[in-house]
């Protein structure tokens, strides 16, 4: 959970100049000095976020060449692309991949429309804006772990409310038996949780749709439908596209919920899961790092299709914004 | 009048949404524990099977429990802490200065934030072991740190971009020290976005579950989610919903808490940086 979309607004802002900078006869000196002091402020951050993502990666590169297991370390030997060809060709590995682009996909979806219509009644609305804000930032702030147990429990025939709710679904039915109800229940946690922080990306970009626009519309005699879809909607095309592609990033890495709802049965498990089994649980430090590339690979691939497939303009939304 | 009702039921629909699962984790934990056990479906707590505060007089005199949410709390604020004071100069440099390379940190910020984080998980393991920092606090708070620095510079750099820095140099004029211009006119400027981005921080480090469950291996540094989630109970095929259930309000509690008290902020942080935690 960890997504974060570009600022709203650019980076190319034009620098202030200092007093007496531009008069200055040894600009350039200023300027260098002003590099010098701007690299040592970035550095700290920047060395901090190498220090736990790159090196890492890279190390796991370098492991995933080697058959090296944490209860028998001594036998570690190099292997060429063997963990590779293993994963590649081994059906579970493509079964995962598949589970994790559905819970990507049907999760981003709902949480798109049923974002953009709270949105809608959050942009509209003059009264109680404090309560909602503050209702729906608990979602968004609460634990994924205990977002995963409330509706675990409450899908439960044990003690859950669900199955009791739900008309034509007997009082005994186990979600968690097989693998379609046992996805739902995980992406209906998912989706509960996350479909606020896609509103609220969604809110900013509506208050960007100019008001005269929707009204010239409407004096045009154009429908609320056609309003919607001609005017509002591609006015805020680029809100719409960054919330996409972060919250799919986000969605694809599912983990937490997975872990706690089902921890990985009944074939609910998704590539993030399986990584995390190799290492933890058996010890295949080897076969976990190829993994692991092979799951960074997966994202670069998801995230350059998502923004060559919907033509995300990254820079464009910064600036436009 | 007709959207006027239209929003009143939007509105309800939005409320219901956000809190009936909130509701919900309440009434388990107030369910009883043997009730629990040997099933009590429903919402609310059957006739003779409420509990009172039971659960939570279990739960916080679970030993575990009590050192979980110490290492959480512990280890959320000190990452805090310093991902907001190193984001904070580097954010400056971004907004204030112009260098080389500028792009190249947005990027890598917005590179990191992206990266899968499970990936990590086994190098990190290795490498956390060789060097000692496995389950101890410093080998949390330093993947904390990498994971919340993007967040933090990305909204920090967009609330400078808004400081009128030229007040800086108006109190100069008017005789104030360049100290007392800073201390007078920019730092309560910049606090806000400070503060909101350290909100915004501690939600994402509160929240880890990752780094919990694979860099920890006792209650030394577990923090409250590993914990939550390793918590089966006797049974590990019946686990004592309405006992966690008790665990899981507790762990909310403080995010409550900040949300009730910063709910402005934190909605000015979310879009206006544009960031998820």
């Amino acid at each position: 959970m960890s997504a974060v979309a570009p600022p709203v607004r650019d980076d190319q802002q034009r620098e202030k100049p200092s007093p007496g900078k531009a008069d200055r006869p040894e600009v350039s000196d200023r300027a260098r000095q002003e590099q010098r002091l701007a690299q040592r402020l970035v550095a700290p951050a920047v060395v901090i976020m190498l220090l736990v993502t790159a090196f890492p990666i890279l190390r796991a590169l370098y492991l995933s060449f080697y058959t090296y297991s944490l209860t028998s370390p001594e036998d570690r030997a190099f292997i060429g692309i063997d963990n590779y060809v293993t994963a590649l060709t081994d059906g579970l590995f493509w079964r995962d991949i598949g589970v994790t682009v559905l819970y990507m996909v049907v999760t981003v979806g709902i949480e798109l429309v049923i974002g953009f219509a709270f949105a809608m009644v959050m942009h509209r609305v003059v009264f109680a804006r404090g309560l909602i804000r503050t209702s729906i930032l608990i979602p968004y702030g609460i634990i994924t772990v205990v977002s995963g147990f409330a509706w675990q429990f409450a899908f439960t025939y044990q003690n859950g409310f669900i199955n009791g709710w739900l008309p034509g679904i007997g009082d005994s039915f186990n979600w968690f038996g097989e693998t379609t109800p046992a996805v739902i229940a995980i992406m209906v946690s998912e989706i509960w949780k996350t479909t606020p922080f896609m509103s609220l990306l969604l809110l900013a970009g509506l208050a960007q749709v100019s008001d005269d626009m929707i009204e010239a519309a409407k004096v045009d005699g154009a429908t609320w439908w056609q309003r919607l879809w001609r005017v509002i909607l591609p006015n805020m095309r680029a809100a719409i596209m960054v919330a996409v592609l972060f919250r799919a990033l986000d969605a694809y890495r599912i983990f937490d919920n997975i872990f706690v709802m089902t921890s990985g049965a009944v074939g609910t498990e998704s590539i993030s899961f399986l990584v995390y089994r190799q290492t933890i649980e058996q010890f295949q430090l080897g076969m976990g790092s190829a993994l692991s590339v092979l799951l960074f690979l997966s994202v670069l691939l998801v995230a350059f299709l998502i923004v060559k497939l919907f033509r995300v303009d990254l820079a464009k939304a910064r600036g436009e914004e | 009048m007709k959207q006027r009702v239209g929003l009143v039921v939007g509105v309800g629909l939005i409320l219901v949404w956000c809190l009936l699962p909130v509701v919900w984790i309440v009434s388990l934990s107030l369910k009883d524990a043997v009730a629990v056990t040997n099933g009590s479906p429903g919402f609310f707590p059957a006739d003779g099977a409420f509990a009172g505060f039971d659960n939570y007089r279990d739960a916080w005199g679970n030993d575990q429990f009590r050192r979980a949410i110490i290492n959480s709390l512990g280890i959320s604020l000190i990452s805090t802490t310093l991902s907001v004071i190193l984001a904070t100069l580097a954010a400056y440099a971004i907004a204030r200065l112009e260098f080389r390379g500028k792009k190249l940190v947005l990027t890598t910020a917005l590179a990191i934030a992206m990266f899968p984080v499970v990936a990590l998980v086994s190098p990190l393991f290795d490498m956390w072991r060789a060097v000692g920092l496995y389950d101890t606090w410093p080998g949390l708070i330093i993947p904390y740190m990498s994971f919340t620095l993007p967040l933090a510079i990305w909204t920090l750099a967009a609330f400078f971009r808004e400081i009128p820095w030229e007040l800086e140099q108006a109190a100069q004029v008017d005789g104030a020290t360049s100290w007392q211009a800073f201390r007078k006119v920019i730092v309560p400027l910049a606090a806000p976005g400070v503060f909101t981005a350290a909100i915004l921080t501690f939600f994402f480090a509160w929240n880890d579950f990752v780094f919990g469950i694979t860099l920890t291996s006792t209650e030394a540094a577990r923090p409250i989610p590993a914990s939550l989630s390793f918590f089966v109970g006797a049974d590990p095929f019946n686990r004592p919903a309405s006992l966690l259930a008790a665990g899981a309000v507790i762990a909310t509690i403080p995010i409550v808490i900040i949300v009730l008290i910063f709910q402005r902020k934190i909605v000015a942080g979310l879009t206006s940086g544009a960031v998820k935690g």
